[in-house]
């Protein structure tokens, strides 16, 4: 059992843990993520880590509430406790000098990406900071982003605040030497990235945040074409090759449980999840 | 569904003793036509009449085979004396000295390849049902309460043991009765390993292996869930964290899929995600459990061996109107054990031999509606000893379905292997330990189960564990002296 030490709310239905479990802390590097469960009941889901705490024992965990399993967990109060978290899993990132770093991030993926900014700055890197949302009402960490950037845009989708969509960062792209680019949130997102950049020949690498079960490579949900290979996103990645995957499948794997995950969330919100008394 | 298993009883009951000593008591099992729709075990026990008209049969040879059958060298006449005698509490410690895992092995070992096929009883006739006479004395207990044996005093040496499935909950076992302090580290939520994750509830209901895990707690094993080692500590950290010795039993739990065209459209799984989808995360009670599966109308499981029947079944049992197996050898060749094909076919389930993928076929919103096969025939012998199969030029034909199962094996964890310095794996990933003892190239180091030899089965994982747990008692014995 792991204790949620803190709880605050980012944004509307966007929360943020901090929960004890000192022996991931000690291990927790940016770009690793853990699998939880939130009840006896629950299913297996991968977040991403938004930050490690070695000497509290604490991990940071940050998650907008979409479905069941995450709405679940939001109604979880300080002091609680969530019952399975397996980490870290998968990749750290490649935390190097690499000269001028573009790091753009979108929707909750912004926490993680924080975590990972931090730590490419550290590295000696420069580093350009780009955070999105849908609205500006969703926009998290924008004030801890902007202090750690050299320098700093936002872009919403509707326009609500910062540039309106991400076409600005063409211009960015072609008048600034960029070495490297870092994109995390998003499917859509990481495949327009991708795209921009693949003309100037930046490296850009992606963050996949596929379907798993397990995390740890037994399964194979998380299977994504890259270089036309099938790598499984948990202990391949889940950093790849932006320019090299195959975001259409991707895409199309995402929104195989589609139905399911509506009826889940509807019965767990009209009938509390009551037993049908089968089996 | 309590009626229907009495029912069946009564029905179990009814059926006479066999009148020659010759033929095996049958296992009463649910009808096949109820059981394709329902996850409740399809093998229902021996009632103790039954169990006593089987166990009769045994001769009691004063040099029985079957015990050389036996992976854990269990003392099987004496056990099936002590049930001939009615003596059920000290026929299950009789087990119980050899085997921690009686309810399962009784269940799911292949004893028709094992103690059975040196049964005396077989030179005739039909083999003394071993297993089920296990399973029946095993159940009895769970029933009845476990009784927990005394262990030896503290040795003050500490053991961890990576994976809590066959191999890692025997070697644990064993140690801790031993008097060692032993941790069990386990990377998913729920301890069992394959048991929990690959075999399905109505071949292995999970409360027999949750029972069981119990007994190996009693034992005083500490299980640490969530624990991947390797990524949380490294088995070099374990020493430092105060551990005297280390069992790897991480198994084999990597998908192996074709790699032909096609095969990540969506609707197809490996075996794997497949039986942890139902059977560790309970899919089959979504959304009560809130892990999803999605199983169509027609569905093909490519593969020949348990977990092909496995993955076969529980498709049945989700709703599918057709299942049919596709294997690219023939019948005899099947690595399956013979009664779960039987199983398989009296519920329904079609196999299609001599035949192969070659490509899968999508719908524009990425599912697969299709599957191009090319028919196979055998040609000669391969290092397996069965015969090769080879395509047939311009035999290829279209299968619609719209789920594919992919069974065709699994590799080895490799984890371990990865992130410990001088632990010396093989070129097919498994790690090089000693048959007879477990060492590894490091000292202090053990392992055994399918992390050693590759998919295997239960009872040899097992095997290994026993044989580990006699060895690190050696050592940490051998190193209290110095």
């Amino acid at each position: 059992m792991y204790k949620i030490v803190v709880k605050r709310e980012l944004a509307p239905k966007i929360k943020l843990f901090e929960v004890a479990a000192p022996d991931i802390a000690a291990k927790t590097k940016p770009g690793q993520f853990v699998i939880l469960r939130a009840s006896e009941t629950g299913e297996r889901i991968p977040i991403t880590l938004a930050d490690s705490n070695a000497q509290k024992g604490t991990i940071t965990l940050v998650f907008n509430e979409v479905g069941k399993t995450t709405k679940q967990l939001g109604s979880l109060k300080k002091g609680d406790c969530i019952p399975n978290i397996a980490g870290p899993l998968g990749n750290p990132s490649e935390i190097q000098k690499f000269g001028t770093i573009l790091c753009v991030g979108g929707g909750v993926m912004v926490a993680p990406l924080l975590f990972q900014v931090s730590a490419l700055r550290k590295a000696g890197n420069k580093v350009i900071t780009v955070i999105g949302a849908r609205i500006k009402d969703l926009l998290i960490f924008e004030k801890e982003t902007k202090d750690l950037s050299d320098e700093f845009y936002v872009a919403t989708d509707d326009g609500s605040k910062g540039y309106n969509g991400l076409a600005f960062l063409k211009d960015v792209i072609s008048k600034k030497k960029i070495d490297r680019v870092v994109a995390m949130g998003p499917v859509v997102m990481l495949k327009t990235v991708s795209e921009m950049t693949k003309p100037f020949g930046i490296k850009t690498t992606v963050t996949l945040t596929p379907i798993m079960v397990d995390g740890m490579g037994m399964c194979g949900a998380c299977r994504v074409t890259v270089a036309g290979e099938t790598k499984f996103a948990c202990v391949d990645g889940p950093e790849f090759d932006g320019h090299q995957v195959d975001f259409e499948q991707l895409i199309k794997r995402q929104r195989m449980y589609l139905p399911e995950e509506r009826l889940s969330a509807l019965f767990h919100e009209r009938l509390g999840g009551i037993k049908l008394g089968r089996g | 569904m309590k009626g229907l298993e009495e029912s069946n009883l009564a029905e179990a009951k009814a059926e006479k003793p066999p009148q020659d000593r010759w033929h095996a008591v049958p296992m009463p099992k649910q009808n096949p036509k109820d059981r394709a729709h329902n996850f409740n075990e399809v093998a229902l026990g021996y009632t103790e009449e039954q169990a006593l008209a089987e166990a009769s049969r045994c001769i009691t040879c004063p040099n029985p085979g079957c015990i050389k059958g036996c992976p854990v060298e269990l003392d099987i006449p004496a056990f099936t004396k002590l049930i001939k005698e009615k003596k059920y509490d000290e026929a299950i410690l009789k087990v119980k000295e050899k085997n921690s895992l009686p309810a399962i092995c009784g269940r799911v070992c292949p004893q028709e390849e094992q103690c059975q096929k040196l049964c005396a009883m077989g030179k005739k006739g039909e083999p003394v049902s071993i297993g089920r006479l296990e399973r029946f004395v095993a159940d009895l207990e769970l029933q009845k309460g476990v009784t927990v044996p005394s262990h030896a005093d503290p040795t003050g040496k500490k053991v961890a043991i990576i994976g809590a499935g066959p191999a890692g909950l025997t070697a644990a076992a064993d140690l801790a009765k031993l008097g060692h302090k032993v941790v069990l580290f386990e990377a998913l939520h729920l301890a069992g390993g394959v048991l929990v994750y690959g075999v399905p509830e109505f071949r292995l209901p999970k409360r027999i292996v949750q029972a069981e895990v119990d007994y190996i707690k009693k034992l005083g094993v500490e299980i640490r869930a969530d624990a991947l080692v390797g990524r949380l500590f490294t088995i070099d950290e374990l020493f430092k964290n105060g551990f005297d010795a280390v069992f790897i039993g991480t198994g084999a739990g990597l998908p192996q899929f074709m790699r032909i065209p096609g095969e990540n459209l969506g609707g197809i799984y490996s075996a794997n995600e497949f039986l942890i989808r139902v059977n560790l995360m309970k899919s089959y009670l979504f959304p009560e459990f809130d892990t999803p599966i999605r199983v169509g109308k027609h569905v093909a499981v490519i593969g020949g061996g348990n977990s092909a029947m496995d993955s076969a079944r529980s498709a049945l049992r989700l709703g599918a109107e057709q299942v049919c197996i596709v294997y690219r050898r023939s019948r005899e060749e099947m690595p399956a054990r013979l009664e779960e094909l039987l199983n398989a076919e009296e519920e329904g389930i079609v196999c299609k031999f001599l035949a192969t993928p070659i490509r899968f076929i999508g719908d524009e919103s990425g599912w697969v509606k299709g599957m191009e096969c090319i028919a196979m025939e055998l040609g000669e012998p391969d290092e397996s000893g069965r015969r090769r199969p080879v395509p047939i030029k311009g035999s290829e034909f279209t299968m619609d379905v719209d789920t594919v199962i992919i069974a065709i094996g699994r590799t080895p964890n490799p984890i371990i292997q990865r992130t410990t310095k001088g632990l010396e794996p093989t070129k097919w990933g498994t790690i090089i330990a000693k048959e007879e003892t477990g060492e590894t190239s490091l000292e202090g180091v053990y392992a055994g189960g399918d992390i050693v030899t590759g998919e295997a089965t239960v009872i040899s994982a097992m095997g290994a564990g026993k044989k580990a747990a006699r060895s690190i008692h050696e050592y940490l014995m051998k190193k209290a002296l110095q």
